[in-house]
């Protein structure tokens, strides 16, 4: 509360750059988690910002009409004031770039947010998603794989979770062995098991890890026979493919640093594919470049398109789904084993993980499923959200949009079929602004151990209830179970011509961009009345039975 | 019968058929006058059947006795055809090249083509000037049907009755026609009911480089005007482009002689630059290997998206005359055939609920495209892979469709009518078996005799089973005027018909399909539930009156 200089401001105008008429005056508030802009028309219709939404407050030169301030979130909203009064201008900015940049994990949202939910309630929806139940809806043949016990109290990997599947023939020694020979002791484990149904019934998996150790010739036996047993473990193939999705130069040049890739040679049966997605600076640049497209002013189509092919920003999420589709087509139509690794394996590896995952098992395509997806190959594989989504006031090298690039790739696929996933656009732009907002404890920190020593478990809420109270908002209403579209592995196009701009995510600077009209929530809207006729429909059914033995009696009569 | 002498050889077998995300069809290949067949001969196999007039242009190679022809339509899907045997190869290929630029219209396939439909309603009888002039009579006495251009002879490319001022007779008209180029002077486009304020279309005044005046015309566009209101002019050239028209003796209306007016000039391209376009756009699309960056640029350097741009930019401006600042407008480009034309009806569309049903969106492309004398049998006689000499064509007509599919994507529930119309237009005027859309203005389509020897394309396409390809599931009449946004993220590539033939649209059929599923399955329940809601009211009053009787 101490940052907070001046809580009220009055006859402030919100400006809308596109359509200067629809600009509104009234009143801003400042709370200790939100600014609050309340309108002075008769329907008080109210903004909220949260505090940890706000990426940069700026404060253009004060002119005739006033002092110019821009309010721009993390999930690409923008706000353009103009308050009357420098001094009040000032106030304000100060006081929101302090509350926006909180130093310490303590001052987040989250430990503060109540939702008034009882310690009972909060305790269960913390269980709401259970990894256990997950492995065993894989329906892992336990004669292949086990959980070890290596990881316990995050001994051998502190970033990894304490339970980890590994193939049953791994012994112990190997095991510490090959975590001992892996960056940041990330050691392969199992990340996806994929129960084929097709007649050749594959029993192929996906593994992740980071780097090996290499340098320019070092080799580990417990390694290479830690990746033999995960080949062994597929009875049927001959070989398995380990995907470095780093460009092949990125990964030469760790080897100077005592990193680097399997040995072909060394290694037996595994075959090297590099996939060439750039690392998390190269993305954070990108990302900057595209959104400043969509804020330029008044931006010709040419601005536009050369903006965004210069930005690379597609190019990186093609070259994202494209990692996703080779590890889904291996392991779906050519049975072999993938094992997943880029230098720590926890931004691109996570991506191409779970991008395949979501290509392959249509239980990744429902509500549920994706939050299933996300708490298995992201939070729990100890991807850095509190860096990666600058949470605290820390190294701006850290932060890079990684998750936004596998939501992106999810939003891709549901262009190419709109029938296959339970979800709509708004759940993965929901989801975005969650991994941002800190109102929940689930993205806070950047592993597993870590959040185990926040407790965030007693001291925040979940977001997965929550969002599952309200998935009739985030519904798909060309989603059937039984469509053949949601059944069985998703081969999308990976065409230049394919990836769009994802306007509902990017264009959200100018308010009146907003798309006029949705087919989506109109057909929501008749699915619902469709629901509200099918229960009148049924109440009725008994009803005009009755009348119609009465009607007989009335004709007898 | 003279095709006769153009087909060499009128059937090959084993002639196997390559479509991109098709499968393959090994069959025979048969030539007609107007057609090219390709029959599998097997049950469940599709039949290919196009159009020689479909065919944009060929190319054939050889590998040893095997030849391939490769037919790029003006639909622009490619396919290929691989032929064994050189001599049949050539003379397969030598007869689809002539057949497909037969030069005389009167060889066309419409005039051969009949009907295996009964037709019900004749297309050509569908859309009366008259008729629309009576609905335009009940709103106001402002305007009345001149017959001035009755054997054409003011105005060629104009048809016979023409909506003008009522206060200026038919005398003036001609004067002003005569300082029009090609004699196109003012006439309404559209009437505004809700404030009476009026679009009008002309071709660009005569006024070269001395700057001539016609006080003739300078009256005709005043009489629109209110007491003390006034108008704008929209030239769709630049200011630049307009300038060096006086050299050739047109130009635009000067400020002093037209003081009640305010000119605005936008930038929509000339024909010869959008086909340029159009052919840049369709190369980069038909390249798969194309990297991102590769495509972004293509895409970009062809300059289509930016056209579209444009062209609803301006028109968004002429509907925000007539709405927002109450004043009539007049819209010309250089002949006013072009341009013009795609501004005044996307206007229409923006401002008139009409507009958006079915049969308000065929007026308006009668009245606003083929009476107004877009000449579509030149600017449509090639497309994308015309790679000979090209006269007049142009994708004028495309960019307005295109345009038009943009609105609709943005308010996808305000259209009685979906894509797949708007597409079926692009095709036919392109290439039909209706003679709808040949010929290049009223005139000449008399001359041909088009309504009694060749079918409408609308007294097939309004038959219910053709309309309920054509319907939209999502219409809910909208009687607003419909803002659509113009900034670049807002506005797509239409994949529909540029992306059409390159990838497989399976998916997206299917979930057109699952949404006609999900409104047809509310409207049997809604059926469903009023009859039973009838059936229990009229029960109850029955039980009412037996429960009185005792």
């Amino acid at each position: 509360m101490e940052h907070i200089r001046t809580p009220k401001v009055e006859n402030v105008r919100m400006i809308d750059r596109l359509t200067p008429r629809k600009s509104t005056v009234g009143t801003l508030y400042l709370s200790s988690t939100h600014t609050i802009f309340v309108e002075n028309s008769e329907a008080h219709k109210e903004t909220w910002v949260l505090h940890s939404l706000v990426y940069n407050v700026e404060r253009l030169p004060t002119n005739s009409s006033g002092s110019p301030l821009i309010i721009r979130c993390k999930n690409f909203h923008v706000y353009r004031l103009l308050i009357p009064q420098e001094k009040d201008c000032l106030d304000v900015l100060a006081s929101l770039t302090q509350l926006s940049c909180p130093e310490r994990y303590g001052e987040l949202f989250c430990f503060s947010f109540n939702p008034n939910l009882d310690k009972e309630l909060r305790e269960k929806a913390w269980g709401f998603i259970n990894l256990k139940a997950e492995f065993s809806r894989m329906g892992i043949p336990c004669n292949l794989w086990h959980v070890t016990a290596a990881n316990h109290e995050y001994r051998l990997c502190d970033t990894y979770p304490s339970e980890l599947f590994v193939p049953k023939s791994a012994s112990p020694a190997v095991i510490v062995g090959s975590a001992k020979f892996r960056s940041r002791g990330r050691l392969p484990v199992l990340s996806y098991f994929h129960r084929d149904t097709s007649p050749n019934l594959f029993i192929a998996s996906i593994c992740r890890s980071s780097q090996p150790l290499t340098g320019f010739s070092a080799r580990s036996s417990d390694d290479e026979q830690m990746l033999q047993a995960i080949m062994k473990s597929n009875p049927v193939s001959e070989f398995m493919y380990v995907v470095d999705t780093r460009p092949k130069l990125n990964a030469m040049a760790n080897r100077a640093a005592g990193k680097g890739y399997e040995n072909e040679d060394h290694y037996t049966n595994i075959k090297l594919q590099f996939i060439g997605i750039e690392n998390i600076h190269v993305m954070r640049n990108s990302q900057q470049k595209l959104i400043d497209v969509g804020e330029l002013a008044a931006p010709s189509m040419s601005d536009f398109l050369w903006g965004l092919e210069n930005s690379g920003w597609l190019k990186h999420i093609k070259a994202v789904l494209d990692a996703g589709v080779f590890i889904a087509k291996a392991v779906a139509e050519d049975g072999v084993s993938v094992l997943v690794h880029c230098s720590d394996g926890w931004d691109r590896t996570a991506q191409a993980c779970s991008v395949a995952s979501v290509l392959l098992d249509p239980y990744y395509r429902t509500i549920k499923g994706l939050m299933v997806l996300i708490e298995k190959d992201w939070v729990s594989f100890g991807h850095k959200f509190s860096h990666r989504y600058a949470h605290l006031d820390g190294d701006p090298k850290e932060v890079s949009p990684v998750m936004d690039q596998f939501l992106e790739c999810v939003w891709q696929l549901m262009q190419q079929f709109p029938c296959a996933f339970e979800f709509s656009e708004r759940f993965l732009i929901q989801l975005h602004t969650h991994i941002y907002s800190c109102q929940h404890g689930n993205f806070i920190g950047n592993c597993q151990k870590e959040r185990r020593d926040l407790r965030l478990q007693e001291r925040t809420h979940s977001l997965w209830p929550h969002l599952w109270e309200n998935r009739a908002e985030y519904t798909n209403p060309l989603y059937r179970t039984d469509h053949s579209q949601t059944q069985g592995v998703l081969k999308p196009l990976t065409t230049a011509y394919c990836f769009k701009f994802w306007k509902g995510m990017y264009g959200r600077a100018e308010k009146s961009v907003a798309s006029h009209q949705s087919p989506a929530d109109c057909l929501n809207a008749v699915r619902e009345e469709s629901q509200q006729l099918e229960e009148e429909l049924s109440s009725h059914q008994e009803v005009p039975r009755e009348m119609d033995a009465g009607q007989g009696i009335h004709m007898h009569a | 019968m003279e095709f006769a002498e153009l087909i060499k050889t009128p059937r090959v077998d084993g002639v196997v058929l390559r479509r991109p995300f098709m499968p393959t069809v090994e069959g025979t290949l048969c030539l007609t006058g107007h057609h090219l067949i390709l029959s599998s001969r097997q049950d469940n196999t599709e039949e290919l059947w196009l159009l020689h007039a479909n065919i944009d242009s060929t190319e054939k190679r050889f590998v040893g006795s095997l030849g391939t022809i490769i037919v790029k339509c003006k639909d622009l899907r490619v396919i290929q055809l691989d032929i064994p045997g050189m001599e049949e190869c050539l003379n397969i290929a030598s007869s689809i090249e002539a057949l497909s630029t037969l030069d005389s219209v009167s060889l066309m396939y419409p005039f051969f083509y009949r009907p295996l439909f009964e037709v019900i309603e004749d297309g050509w009888q569908s859309f009366v000037p008259e008729e629309s002039f009576k609905d335009l009579e009940s709103m106001t006495d402002e305007w009345r049907l001149s017959e001035v251009n009755k054997d054409f002879s003011v105005c060629p490319s104009y048809p016979s009755l023409l909506t003008v001022p009522r206060d200026i007779d038919d005398e003036s008209l001609c004067k002003a026609a005569s300082f029009r180029h090609g004699g196109r002077f003012p006439v309404l486009s559209y009437y505004h009911k809700k404030n009476g304020m009026v679009i009008m279309r002309a071709a660009q005044p005569l006024t070269g480089t001395n700057g001539r005046r016609c006080k003739e015309d300078e009256k005709l566009i005043n009489a629109t005007l209110c007491a003390g209101k006034r108008g704008y002019i929209i030239d769709t050239r630049t200011i630049a482009v307009a300038q060096q028209a006086k050299a050739r003796g047109g130009g635009f209306e000067q400020e002093a002689n037209y003081p009640q007016w305010r000119r605005i000039h936008k930038a929509i391209e000339r024909s010869n630059v959008l086909q340029d376009s159009l052919i840049k756009l369709v190369e980069a699309c038909n390249d798969q290997s194309h990297s991102m960056d590769r495509w972004l640029s293509k895409l970009e350097a062809s300059n289509w998206q930016s056209n579209v741009k444009e062209i609803l930019t301006t028109a968004c401006l002429a509907a925000q005359c007539i709405d927002r600042e109450g004043a009539s407008v007049l819209v010309h480009g250089t002949e006013g055939t072009d341009s013009t034309l795609q501004v005044t009806s996307l206007a229409q569309i923006i401002l008139d609920p009409a507009c958006r049903t079915i049969r308000g969106f065929e007026v308006l492309i009668e009245r606003e495209w083929l009476q107004a004398g877009h000449p579509f049998q030149q600017r449509c006689a090639q497309s994308a892979y015309s790679n000979g000499k090209l006269r007049s064509e142009a994708p004028v007509f495309l960019l307005f469709l295109d345009c038009v599919w943009q609105i609709l994507r943005q308010f996808p529930c305000s259209f009685q009518f979906n894509e797949n119309l708007l597409i079926m237009l692009f095709e036919h005027a392109y290439a039909s078996q209706f003679g709808t859309f040949l010929g290049n203005c009223v005139a000449e389509r008399g001359k041909l005799q088009l309504s009694q020897k060749t079918v409408s394309l609308w007294s097939w396409v309004n038959r219910p089973q053709e309309l309920e390809r054509f319907l939209n599931p999502l219409y809910e009449p909208n009687n607003l005027v419909i803002w659509p946004s113009v900034a670049p993220q807002s506005l797509l590539l239409w994949e529909g018909v540029f992306l059409r033939w390159n990838r497989s649209t399976k998916c997206l059929d299917e979930a057109y399909q699952e949404m006609v599923h999900i409104i047809e399955y509310n409207k049997e329940l809604q059926n469903k539930v009023n009859s039973l809601r009838r059936q229990l009211a009229q029960l109850e009053t029955e039980d009412k009156m037996v429960a009185d009787l005792k």
